[in-house]
């Protein structure tokens, strides 16, 4: 039997996987956002290299609609493991007319982030993307690879994915087309909640309980406070103070709360523990439709 | 609190299911994720919700599983999928497969990262070919446990004499599986739960553990540190930076075996002997290996090697040969035939490789082995020969599942299209076993 923990097991086939993204493409870039997943992700790479520098920038693709703790923390996070950091900025996207803003009060930015990040991957010529989805997140996420072919549209092709046997991982492609590479494939939310703990890795303050001004719309508790979320008229009146944590961290419009008195990292992994809903539960973009993400990652989508 | 994984204890066990539609596959799996409390309320709303749309009569828990557009407009499953459970004791990956025989590729896919397989028997119908086909499967790929599932118990009712005769079929059949397979049968009632996670009181003559209990129990990977060292080298880290000027690490995850600093080791292709003088990790130096972890080790010597290559002891030198004997899964509807090239992908190597031979093709059904084959179609199964542009360093995959496994990449479409399991070096034959069939 060997002793290993899973934390050590899943520790070491991130690492492996990371280091085989290094060695397979020639310009790999890793998607950092400052949400918990991708902090574990760049957390793990830092391992893998070192006491070298990661040997691809850090990719964050701006929605311009972001949480203002999550853009200090990916500041100091870029510097403390003395990473590069490319943004693609949606907004740039807005700009150029490449893609036209959603209208509507539950307008999100979210499904835009698409096309950035596809122009972003063309004009610097990555051609492997690391992300830190995970397969428990979401049905099809659960039939997602380690390492995912796109073609050259950025297109997820579900019937047609490349089968993946023991640890050989295949990233033969053709010009143009690129791979989207997921680590942490095997985690959990608790995983990756234990391994914070056991790390002792610092987070952006939004993981943990707080005072915020907040809208429910659809049964959803949406931020109130950066001005990102466009409140109704009706709505204005019914904002109030609550006392919330971020279950996962994305674009502002689109991002639920929960209600927390969680404050420490132990506190935080009892409620994921005894948390009835799943963590994509708060997520709007994701109650669209039966298969919404499943459309979007045909489409480029992570 | 209860379901809280100890992380410090914790291990992990990695497991596929295989069985007919029928077999109650989807409705076992939904039973482990239901009564672990996997299953989340939302989840289980969103399922509700579709197997009304849809008209189901009940609550379609084969729709936890088939998360794609396509599987649910079709009501099956056409990929493999992960899914993930835990108790305290052990954390779970299933690789959910789909049961046709079409898949078959799919099954061998969830099998070479499985540590144990559940074949579901139907207690009315007995070991029938498709339990014959998964057995041979698991025993081909080299699953250590088996776990038979007597499943639907509730309909011969929970008759011991019903089960007594499928472990003594099980038992007869089994003699013929080309590797012993280490199996526990347990009589089970997936959709009334009976011996899944609870022990059922329908079943007093049954003395055994619950599926679950088996599951967090069984041992696995038995012996992986006793096995010869093996570090396939993935990437050369060099620094380049004032603190670590002269550092150069070579970065890899250990296959099997333990390597020990200041032990004298050997460098391949190179050929060349050198020292460990560190294992390094981001946490700081070790003074020893484990299995299964990923490390950078640092030499003596300055030797050539880089990504592709193996670093082992001197006495424990693997094979080597350019031509190599394998047993393959064909994974695509472009037929194989003699005499095509390929890219063989080899722990982290990536060698240009032809097939040479089509010695036989294996019936799955009756595991008889066909001769006189030209070519190989989608999901077959069988041995042929390979040529390598260069010596390939391996074990045979009976003794090592990470040195014994490659794949064949097309040239044309960079698509995986076999899984191969090596037998043996070319006119090796110290290493034939007495059953040409062994692997």
């Amino acid at each position: 039997m060997s002793d290993i923990t899973h934390l050590q097991f899943l520790e070491s086939e991130a690492i492996y996987v990371l280091r085989e993204t290094a060695a397979q493409f020639t310009k790999p870039a890793m998607l950092f956002s400052g949400g918990k997943d991708s902090i574990v992700m760049a957390w793990l790479a830092r391992k893998a290299f070192h006491p070298s520098k990661l040997p691809f920038p850090l990719l964050h693709i701006d929605t311009g609609h972001n949480f203002p703790e999550a853009m200090t923390y990916r500041d100091w996070f870029v510097k403390e493991v003395r990473a590069e950091l490319v943004v693609g900025s949606v907004q740039k996207s807005i700009d150029d007319g490449r893609v036209v803003e959603e209208r509507g009060h539950n307008a999100s930015r979210n499904k835009l982030q698409t096309v950035t990040l596809l122009d972003t991957i063309e004009e610097h010529q990555f051609d492997a993307c690391l992300g830190g989805g995970r397969r428990d997140e979401e049905k099809a996420r659960a039939k997602e690879r380690f390492f995912s072919h796109r073609d050259e549209f950025g297109q997820w092709d579900p019937k047609n994915q490349r089968p993946e046997l023991w640890n050989i991982f295949n990233g033969r492609k053709n010009f143009g087309e690129h791979f989207r590479v997921f680590p942490l494939s095997n985690w959990t939310e608790m995983d990756v909640w234990q391994y914070i703990r056991q790390e002792e890795i610092p987070l952006p303050n939004l993981y943990f309980t707080h005072q915020r001004r907040i809208i429910e719309r659809h049964g959803q508790l949406l931020d109130a406070e950066t001005g990102f979320v466009t409140l109704l008229e009706e709505e204005k009146a019914k904002v109030k103070e609550m006392t919330i944590r971020f279950r996962t961290v994305g674009d502002a419009t689109c991002t639920g709360a929960v209600l927390s008195d969680a404050k420490t990292i132990d506190d935080v992994v009892a409620e994921v523990a005894a948390a009835r809903q799943t963590e994509r539960g708060t997520r709007a973009d994701d109650k669209r439709s039966e298969t919404a993400m499943e459309d979007r990652k045909k489409e480029g989508y992570f | 609190m209860d379901l809280l994984v100890n992380p410090t204890e914790s291990s992990l066990l990695r497991f596929t299911t295989a069985g007919s539609v029928d077999d109650g596959k989807s409705t076992l799996i939904g039973r482990l994720l239901y009564d672990s409390k996997s299953i989340f309320e939302d989840q289980l709303l969103a399922v509700e919700e579709s197997s009304k749309r849809r008209g189901d009569a009940h609550v379609n828990l084969a729709l936890l599983t088939d998360g794609l557009r396509a599987e649910r407009e079709q009501g099956i499953t056409i990929d493999v999928a992960y899914r993930y459970f835990a108790t305290p004791k052990r954390k779970f990956i299933i690789a959910d497969t789909p049961g046709h025989i079409q898949y078959t590729r799919n099954m061998v896919t969830g099998a070479s990262t499985a540590d144990l397989a559940i074949i579901l028997v139907d207690a009315r119908h007995g070991v029938v070919e498709q339990t014959r086909r998964h057995s041979y499967l698991a025993s081909l790929l080299r699953i250590e446990k088996v776990v038979l599932a007597v499943n639907k118990m509730d309909l011969v009712d929970f008759s011991e004499e019903v089960f007594n005769k499928i472990i003594a079929d099980f038992n007869e059949f089994r003699k013929s599986l080309p590797n012993e397979v280490d199996a526990t049968l347990i009589p089970i009632s997936a959709l009334n739960g009976d011996n899944v996670v609870d022990k059922s009181d329908n079943t007093p003559w049954y003395s055994g553990k619950t599926l679950l209990e088996h599951l967090e129990t069984v041992q696995v990977r038995g012996g992986t540190s006793q096995h010869d060292a093996r570090f396939p080298v993935q990437w050369v880290i060099r620094p380049m930076s004032d603190d670590y000027h002269d550092f150069r690490g070579f970065a890899g995850r250990m296959a099997s075996g333990t390597f020990k600093v200041g032990e004298e080791v050997l460098a391949l292709p190179a050929g060349m002997t050198s020292r460990i003088t560190g294992i390094h990790t981001f946490e700081g130096r070790k003074e020893e290996t484990t299995p299964d972890l990923s490390y950078s080790i640092t030499l003596a010597d300055e030797i050539d090697i880089s990504r592709g290559d193996m670093i082992v002891r001197p006495d424990q030198a693997p094979q080597h040969s350019p031509h190599i004997d394998a047993m393959i899964c064909w994974f695509t509807e472009k037929k194989l035939k003699p005499r095509t090239r390929f890219h063989l992908r080899h722990t982290t190597r990536d060698l240009r490789a032809t097939v040479t031979d089509l010695h036989y093709k294996v019936d799955i059904s009756t595991m008889e082995q066909v001769g006189d084959v030209k070519e190989f179609g989608l999901n077959d199964i069988g041995c042929i020969r390979i040529k390598c542009a260069a010596p390939l360093f391996f074990d045979a995959y009976s003794k090592n599942r990470t040195t014994g496994s490659f794949v064949l990449v097309d040239e044309q479409t960079n698509n995986t299209v076999a899984a191969g399991m090596i037998l043996r070096a070319v006119g090796d034959e110290s290493t034939k076993s007495t059953d040409e069939f062994a692997i």
